[in-house]
């Protein structure tokens, strides 16, 4: 049984990995290189003339491509890690009489990327660098917390048998989102505000992308395993 | 005659008893070890880890500096 997670979830993961690699050297790195422009102030929104006008253009990937390699190969430990959560999950579902086909596999990826992205993104979007931000801990606290709960509500509403499981998983929902995310009191970023936009939601079509292959990765190789 | 029957189905039951506590067992070390790939690949501040992820935790919108 061990054997079967750690092979299916590997395997998985380092599809999914490599995938979202691609995906975000492509559609969302450059952007975040184009923030670090204005962080390292190369680039200056609102100059001190008063215009608030700056270039627009993000440098290229291929410009300094060793930079490229740790996030990538990070990339890859993620969605392993994210593929070890997800095999758990349908292999408790299974154990409980629950099936599963590749099409489930999708929709599993689909709620991986609810509950990890997005639920998180409605409190915290994704944050192009020269976003200064509340204090680290306390976002991870926030963050970790809203995964737990928006997991646990998808659980019930996936599982639950009656109306009180699903009234408990709405009431799940909300709670991170009623008790709010850490914010500051005041605007503070100092990049485009069209890059922060298009930033975050290039950011999230791609882990809605990627999270999706992975559902489909982890559900192919789990039942393949198991039939062999 | 009856007793061996016992014994067997004794057996059986508690090899299907480790069974399925080799199956959760293997869960609850998946959930450990995806945690901990997790937290090493998105949530430790340690400097040298913060660097080498640095673009990928901000494209997954992991909380980062």
């Amino acid at each position: 049984m061990l054997k079967h997670i750690l092979t299916s979830a590997v395997f998985a993961g380092i599809a999914a990995g490599v995938f979202a690699a691609i995906i975000n050297l492509w559609a969302v790195i450059p952007m975040v290189m184009e923030g670090e422009l204005y962080e390292s102030g190369a680039r200056v929104h609102f100059a001190s003339d008063g215009s608030p006008q700056s270039d627009a253009g993000s440098p290229s990937v291929l410009e300094e491509p060793s930079r490229h390699i740790l996030p990538a190969a990070f990339s890859v430990v993620t969605f392993t890690g994210y593929a070890f959560l997800m095999i758990a999950g349908m292999a408790l579902a299974e154990r409980y009489g629950r099936s599963l086909s590749l099409r489930q596999g999708l929709i599993w990826g689909l709620c991986g990327f609810i509950t990890f992205q997005l639920a998180p993104a409605m409190g915290m979007p994704p944050q192009l660098p020269a976003t200064p931000g509340p204090e680290v801990g306390a976002r991870q606290l926030w963050w970790l917390m809203t995964v737990v709960c928006t997991g646990a509500a998808l659980g019930l509403i996936a599982f639950g048998r009656n109306a009180i499981t699903a009234l408990g998983a709405m009431a799940l929902l909300f709670v991170p989102h009623i008790y709010g995310a850490p914010r500051l009191d005041t605007y503070f970023g100092f990049a485009a505000p069209e890059l922060a936009a298009h930033f975050a939601g290039a950011s999230l079509a791609a882990t809605a992308l990627t999270w999706t292959a992975l559902g489909g990765a982890c559900a192919w190789f789990w039942l393949k395993l198991q039939r062999d | 005659m009856k007793n061996d029957e016992i014994k067997v189905e004794a057996i059986a039951q508690n090899a299907d008893a480790t069974q399925a506590d080799a199956g959760l067992m293997g869960i609850v070390g998946a959930i450990m070890l995806g945690a901990l790939l997790l937290f090493s690949a998105g949530f430790a501040q340690a400097t040298v880890m913060h660097e080498s992820s640095h673009d990928m935790r901000h494209a997954m919108a992991f909380p980062c500096h």
